[in-house]
């Protein structure tokens, strides 16, 4: 049976490497593997999403409402924007950061409040997780989508040493030992 | 060995394994990572074009002279491109030429949702669409073989999610192809009417050989399951109809989309009792059946506009959707913007206070457009904003000229900016433009081009001297200024809008996000001084903020540009 992964938050957040470190285990274990990623325009500052679907053999590289195992969301009001594609059933592991969009900037709209518990209303189950606090436990604010990467590995898959090897092939090599820090974090170990 | 890759790198990937040796291309998402991944392999010499169609004749040329060639372009980019393309085709090649085109169903990142299928029948080339990174890299080396046995260079079409998803792939070595021979021969490649009159006989009976070849050349296949209803489909849509409907259908998968096999599609629907002609877009391969008398459902279920998906599919032949949980109320949209310390801010600021009409284009800075600067009026294609202000400035006379400007990037305006100036100098509108060199493509991220000093492999070249440009083609007055000193840049602004001439204003500043530029100190604002008039926030900074009526800088996200400081009247932000 095939799994989908969908990854979202905000542009410069990190989520394409989370992709890749998913989608470089899951080859490794054998899996036909599709990304879906998306470039150009909405990089910039904007909503992005990127899909991981692995599997005996996987067709489309997009999740469709309704599809997606595990929601892995960068950011509170990403991961509301994207429970419709959560299976139902499915896990979100979302990040309790909020960036507020340029329309709350402006004072043109409200960010919305209680989004996480109104997921787990309409039947999600949200875990939270305050990546931010961890990834300075591990010794850098940058490393919080490893630490996400961590919390979302664990809804996948057990083995901790393919996941690092991954880690380890998709980040530079200077940042590996905080990366494994934020990762086992992440983790839960 | 297998490699997870981007339908782009699977290209570029073919490109190598086929013995390409040039590559020229203009960056365009989603076609960009072809050439920069092509650029990774020594083997190649590639480089960034100032735009397409000086890519596409690159190529021809080096085709011409006997060595394998491609280049790469989004779809509009062919728009560019076609001239040399169309008389290519006459021409055909020594060694093979592939033109890579990536088409955006959807609109990601494009002005517009042309279906570049239609160039493939125009200009009489074949076409070529893989449906995933595998074939990516498979059919690119196929399009060689297929571009030397017919003499014709060959297109091969993605759409974004072919370019841009993952997958895995099976490399390959290397074939090295030997330069082939140059012989003259203007009967072939010089294409006065009495040599292309023959040769538009050839084009004509290389189609119809090419509709032959297609019917057995293994790049479209029948999949027989045994079902009663069967698709048509190529591309991710072949992925999407595979996912949504399993073995409850027959599917005819197609690899060429140009020219399309006859017999196939007649012996496909005689499996079947309903014959579904999957497709975004347009009924580029619907028509091709009615015309061949074939019954399909088509675009009468199947939307024109937008991408498809394996829901839609499924929606719309099967009539099924899964559930999907959905918040009660609307969320706040998060649209795209200019990035923190872009040095386009400060000077669409300075638009949207001097209240011009503003002539736009294709860029980063084409987010100027959205709320609070709000300060553009129009946007056609890359280098209309030029050319559009001379036509505006026509149409309105010459007072219209002090209260308009167009906006324009370095790359766009290498692009085709410039004939378009030389028709503001010589055919005198007193217009004034303004070029934003950010010393780099920023859109498509980060690029070099001919104005930035370096090449595609960063290796210093020579610099276009936009300035010295300007004057040599009849603008008299140039001036330059730094968009985070917003006083000078509303100067100058001023004084060239009232000029009795043509001028230009360079608004030069590097992108923020190269490597290269050091950030300064993040500012803080003093909430004593701080009396929350949002003066502000009119810049649309996505690092300044309004917390209990005063103004708050995210400390991550600012730079240290300073022009949230020059707006403010109480000295609050610093």
């Amino acid at each position: 049976m095939n799994k989908s992964v969908m990854i979202v938050g905000v542009g410069g957040q990190g989520t394409l490497l989370a992709s890749r470190i998913l989608g470089s285990a899951m080859l490794e274990k054998g899996f036909d593997v599709k990304v879906g990623e998306v470039h150009g325009m909405s990089q910039r500052g904007g909503s992005v999403v990127t899909y991981v679907r692995f599997g005996e053999s996987v067709n489309s590289p997009v999740i469709e409402r309704g599809e997606a195992d595990v929601l892995l969301a960068f950011e509170q009001l990403e991961a509301a924007r994207a429970l419709p594609y959560l299976k139902s059933g499915g896990v979100a592991v979302v990040n309790t950061q909020k960036i507020d969009p340029m329309s709350v900037v402006t004072g043109a709209a409200q960010y919305p409040e209680g989004l996480l518990p109104a997921m787990k209303e309409k039947g999600a189950k949200v875990l939270d997780v305050d990546a931010l606090a961890l990834a300075e436990q591990a010794g850098s604010q940058k490393a919080v989508n490893v630490v996400l990467i961590g919390a979302m590995a664990r809804q996948l898959e057990p083995d901790v040493d393919l996941w690092l090897r991954a880690v380890k092939a998709c980040v530079p090599e200077r940042f590996y030992e905080l990366n494994e820090k934020a990762f086992r974090l992440g983790f839960g170990e | 060995m297998k490699q997870l890759l981007l339908g782009n790198e699977a290209v570029a990937r073919g490109l190598f394994e086929a013995g390409v040796r040039v590559v020229s291309s203009y960056p365009g998402t989603p076609s960009t990572e072809i050439t920069e991944a092509a650029a990774k392999f020594e083997e190649l010499d590639c480089e960034w074009a100032p735009n397409e169609k000086v890519a596409a004749e690159v190529a021809a040329g080096a085709a011409i002279g006997g060595a394998r060639s491609f280049c790469a372009m989004k779809h509009v980019g062919l728009n560019v491109a076609a001239d040399p393309v169309f008389t290519m085709s006459y021409i055909g090649v020594n060694a093979g030429m592939v033109l890579a085109v990536a088409d955006d169903p959807g609109m990601h990142s494009s002005q517009n949702e042309q279906d570049s299928r239609h160039y493939a029948r125009a200009a009489k080339l074949p076409m070529l669409e893989p449906a995933d990174s595998q074939e990516c890299k498979e059919f690119t080396k196929r399009a060689y073989a297929l571009s030397e046995e017919f003499d014709t260079p060959v297109i091969l079409r993605l759409t974004t999610r072919i370019a841009h998803a993952r997958g895995v792939v099976e490399c390959g070595e290397r074939e090295e192809i030997a330069l082939k021979e140059y012989v003259k021969e203007p009967s072939k490649n010089v294409m006065l009417p009495a040599f292309a009159r023959p040769k538009h006989e050839k084009v004509e009976a290389r189609t119809k050989a090419l509709v032959e070849w297609a019917e057995g050349c293994g790049l479209n296949r029948i999949e027989d399951n045994g079902a009663k209803r069967g698709a048509i489909c190529a591309g991710a849509v072949y992925q999407y109809a595979k996912e949504a409907l399993g073995d409850s259908a027959n599917y005819l998968k197609l690899g060429l989309v140009w020219p399309l096999p006859e017999k196939l599609i007649r012996d496909f629907a005689s499996l079947c009792e309903t014959v579904y002609v999957i497709e975004e877009l347009d009924d580029f391969i619907e028509s091709h059946c009615r015309a061949l008398g074939v019954e399909v459902v088509g675009k009468d279920v199947f939307p024109r506009c937008g991408e498809l998906s394996q829901r839609l599919v499924k929606k719309l032949v099967d009539g099924v959707e899964l559930p999907a949980a959905q918040l009660d109320g609307p969320l706040p949209v998060r649209p795209p913007v200019m990035c923190c310390g872009c040095p386009h801010r400060g000077l669409f600021y300075a638009l949207k206070r001097a209240g011009v009409y503003v002539s736009g284009d294709i860029g980063c800075y084409t987010l100027g457009a959205s709320a609070p600067l709000s300060a553009m009026d129009a946007c056609i294609c890359m280098g209309a904003s030029v050319s559009a202000l001379h036509g505006y400035n026509k149409a309105r006379g010459s007072e219209a000229a002090k209260k308009s400007v167009a906006v324009i990037g370095d790359s766009t305006f290498i692009h085709s900016g410039i004939t378009s100036l030389i028709d503001i100098a010589y055919n005198r509108t007193n217009s004034t433009v303004i070029i934003l060199d950010n010393s780099i493509t920023g859109m498509t991220g980060h690029q070099q081009n001919p104005s930035t000093g370096y090449n595609i492999y960063n290796e210093p070249a020579q610099a276009v001297d936009l300035e010295a440009l300007c004057r040599a083609v009849g603008i008299h007055r140039v001036q330059v200024v730094d968009p985070y000193d917003l006083k000078e840049t509303q100067r100058v602004l001023r004084e060239e809008l009232e000029a009795e001439e043509p001028s230009v204003i360079i608004s030069r500043r590097p992108c923020a996000l190269l490597k290269s530029v050091k950030h300064e100190k993040p500012l803080a604002v003093d909430p004593e001084k701080c009396v929350g008039c949002q003066a502000c926030m009119g810049i649309g900074c996505p690092a300044i903020s309004m917390r209990g009526g005063k103004a708050q800088v995210d400390p991550t996200q600012c730079v240290g540009c300073g022009v949230c400081a020059a707006l403010c009247g109480k000295g609050a932000m610093a």
